[in-house]
């Protein structure tokens, strides 16, 4: 097969398209520059350009640059700073995957005549006989990147291939250093990869968008309990900074309200929640529909413990209903679901309302 | 490509780099090996080198127009650039006064470049002075607008750098009336032309002869790559950028590249020799590829008339196709072409070039150099419409 193979200049991407190589496939390498600001991570500085050419030149394929900063401005950038101004918390990888990854270059593989696009995340795809093509939970339980890619559906699962979904992270290094592939002791991409570690998000978004100081309030009391300066940077569920005056107990935000300029604040039993909404419209199926009253797995950030649930549909619109109350979830967080029964499965993705 | 058979390669990147020719390889072979001597020195193996240097120098002066110790050696067309550019400024700063700097918006980075740092912070870049810059637009056919830059010029305009042909689209400059217009309104600046891109095609002495600085790059003329020279006429006075052990009379220190330096020579004597026939030869190539791709190609677009460019130059426009997507075609067919000019990380930058030209965005997106030189053949013009055509009908299904 011809694989177009998206590399990002890490050692995950590196090794999956050596394996690909390995496995006899016609293997073109790509990386996509993204940013057109400075960055330190992620796919955007000339530094993992540079990785990700030596790499495609030791196992011996051709490599391009792609240049979408345009897009991924677009569809990326421009959006978080928009949800962060309308306190909302954005998963700007999900985004990425859902309109730069597995829209523009999957659709840019089809025209260059390639049957498959590959990229390195911690996931598998299974494609069962004569059954729908499967999205599931990568080997290495540390790493799943599943959450990320859960708004696939099965148009795309059909022509992406994951070739390091089965390795544990180490089994993935140790590769790296067999071949001797100069991203094999490369430390991890971290946060947000248009933002500079050394600008951190407040300063990035301070430029961006204008902060607005916020009353906090007692959810339960009703009482003041001070300000805040900056409600754009408040994330629902955040607990840090919020902690009670007076007797030092935990208090978590359980709710940002843009308009008033509040954030709610608790105990975590009073803001535990046990139902979440969806942004309607925004749900997706890596097969096919859920009926109502679908028993369900939820996780709800990327490293978020997954919690048992049950899909259903009312005059509200569509969400899920946890059969343990959990902390609150961040209004535009991604929330992937799984299967209950074969827990490693994604079944569909939607946003937090 | 793992399990494909390669394809034949058809190179159309001349205006990137050319091949080197054998009797340069030839030429240059003794200095790789047993003629090792450093030119400056003062026993046997030193001389020889010095010999072949100085030799080296005659040649090129010759084939310049200019006397021998008008020609400075450098590392290539940046550095000429750089010198002819930053090494003027430098000189004519020193009077504290503030110095017009003038160029066409067209010019290749490694003028424009050291033109606009020295304009943002001639304290830093050049020790002292402050300078103006104006950079001069060009016609939709990509060629200098005179009556602008007869306007930006003044007495106290020090230098103006206009390119002899352009590197991306192929445009040829009226250096010669540019000339006319620097002597009539600016008596005191120096001219500076880039003749890297055009060397192969153009006359130098008659270059030379209308301006001050000539920038020559071997690489481009079938030479080797990290060896080019400045010509820089008396009594025009430049600051080095590289001071050391003072050798090109002060003007450029560093231990001589002997073998660089008579494969130049080799490059241009070769050049120069076979002009006349290289120009209609490689332009009814060049005319070949234009024609037979506007035919089996819909929506094609010359972005400059054939008569105002190189006679290797081909830019073309193909409607509705992305560059990037093109270019990983062409390469798998074997054929190697360009886009403009990539940025550091390997990606294709939107080309100043097109932008001054008046060309949207989207159609300088659109946009593939193909540059014919002294290898090519009808074999591989042929092999580039076939696959340019294919892939063109493919990305625009």
């Amino acid at each position: 097969m011809r694989v177009l193979v998206a590399m990002s200049g890490g050692v995950d991407s590196s090794v999956a398209a050596a394996r690909l190589v390995e496995a006899g496939h016609e293997v073109v390498g790509a990386t996509l520059k993204l940013w057109g600001g400075s960055s330190d991570s992620g796919c955007c500085s000339v530094g993992d350009v540079d990785d990700a050419r030596r790499v495609a030149q030791q196992i011996g394929i051709p490599h391009y640059v792609f240049d979408m900063t345009e897009a991924f401005d677009e569809s990326v950038v421009r959006p978080y700073v928009a949800a962060h101004a309308a306190a909302r918390t954005p998963n700007p990888c999900v985004e990425c995957n859902r309109h730069i990854k597995f829209d523009r270059l999957l659709e840019r593989a089809d025209r260059l005549g390639f049957d498959m696009l590959a990229t390195g995340h911690h996931a598998r795809v299974v494609h069962p006989p004569g059954q729908p093509h499967q999205l599931r939970r990568g080997a290495d339980p540390d790493k799943d990147q599943s959450y990320v890619l859960s708004m696939l559906g099965q148009d795309q699962l059909a022509r992406v291939s994951l070739p390091i979904g089965d390795l544990r992270k180490s089994a993935v290094r140790a590769l790296a250093t067999e071949l001797g592939l100069r991203t094999a002791a490369k430390p991890d991409s971290q946060d947000v990869c248009f933002i500079r570690s050394d600008e951190g998000r407040q300063r990035f978004l301070g430029s961006r968008l204008a902060f607005h100081t916020a009353t906090v309030v007692d959810s339960a009391s009703g009482a003041e309990m001070g300000t805040v300066d900056a409600l754009e940077l408040v994330t629902v569920g955040q607990r840090r900074g919020f902690a009670h005056a007076e007797d030092g107990t935990r208090r978590y935000v359980s709710a940002v309200d843009p308009d008033t300029r509040t954030v709610f604040v608790g105990r975590a039993e009073d803001v535990a929640t046990s139902a979440v909404r969806f942004v309607p419209g925004s749900v997706t199926w890596t097969a096919s529909a859920l009926g109502l009253d679908a028993p369900v797995i939820a996780q709800t950030s990327a490293h978020g413990r997954p919690s048992a649930c049950t899909f259903g549909v009312d005059s509200d619109g569509p969400g899920v209903r946890f059969e343990a109350p959990i902390r609150p979830v961040a209004p535009g967080q991604t929330i992937a679901l799984y299967d209950r029964a074969d827990p490693d499965r994604v079944i569909g993705a939607a946003i937090a309302a | 490509m793992t399990s494909t058979e390669a394809p034949p390669v058809a190179y159309l990147d001349h205006a990137a780099t050319s091949p080197v020719r054998p009797e340069v390889i030839e030429a240059m072979a003794p200095f790789a090996a047993e003629r090792f001597g450093n030119a400056s020195g003062s026993h046997r193996m030193a001389r020889d080198a010095r010999v072949a240097v100085e030799e080296a120098r005659e040649r090129v002066a010759h084939v310049l127009g200019a006397d021998p110790t008008e020609i400075v050696f450098t590392s290539g067309g940046t550095e000429s650039d750089n010198l002819a550019v930053l090494g003027t400024l430098a000189d004519r700063a020193r009077s504290g006064e503030t110095i017009g700097a003038v160029c066409s918006a067209i010019e290749h980075a490694a003028v424009l470049e050291p033109m606009r740092a020295a304009a943002c912070g001639a304290a830093a870049v050049l020790g002292v002075g402050a300078v103006t810059l104006d950079e001069v637009g060009v016609s939709p056919d990509g060629v200098i607008d005179l009556d602008r830059l007869a306007e930006v010029l003044g007495t106290q305009t020090v230098l103006v750098s206009v390119m002899t042909a352009n590197n991306e689209v192929g445009t040829i400059q009226p250096i010669q009336s540019v000339a006319d217009v620097v002597r009539r309104y600016a008596p005191v600046a120096a001219l500076h032309t880039d003749a890297v891109q055009a060397a192969p095609y153009v006359d130098l002495a008659a270059l030379t002869g209308a301006c001050d600085l000539v920038s020559v790059s071997a690489h481009k003329l079938g030479g080797p790559k990290g060896v080019g020279a400045l010509v820089v006429r008396a009594p025009n006075q430049l600051l080095p950028l590289l001071r050391g052990g003072g050798q090109e009379h002060e003007r450029r220190s560093g231990t001589h590249d002997v073998a660089g330096i008579v494969g130049l020579a080799a490059a241009l004597r070769v050049a120069n020799a076979t002009r006349a026939a290289e120009v209609s030869r490689v332009g009814a190539l060049r005319d070949r590829l234009a024609d037979a791709l506007r035919c089996a190609v819909p929506n094609t677009v010359e972005t400059a008339s054939r008569s105002a460019v190189l006679p290797g130059h081909s830019h073309l426009r193909f409607a509705a196709v992305e560059q990037e997507e093109l270019l990983v075609l062409l390469d798998r067919g074997g054929v190697c072409a360009s886009a403009g000019s990539a940025c550091a990380s390997g990606a294709i930058e939107p080309s100043h070039v097109l932008v001054a030209m008046g060309v949207s965005p989207d159609d300088a997106g659109s946009a593939i150099r193909f540059s014919l030189g002294h290898t090519s053949t009808e074999a591989e013009v042929d092999q580039a419409v076939d696959v340019v055509a294919n892939a063109v009908a493919r990305l625009r299904r």
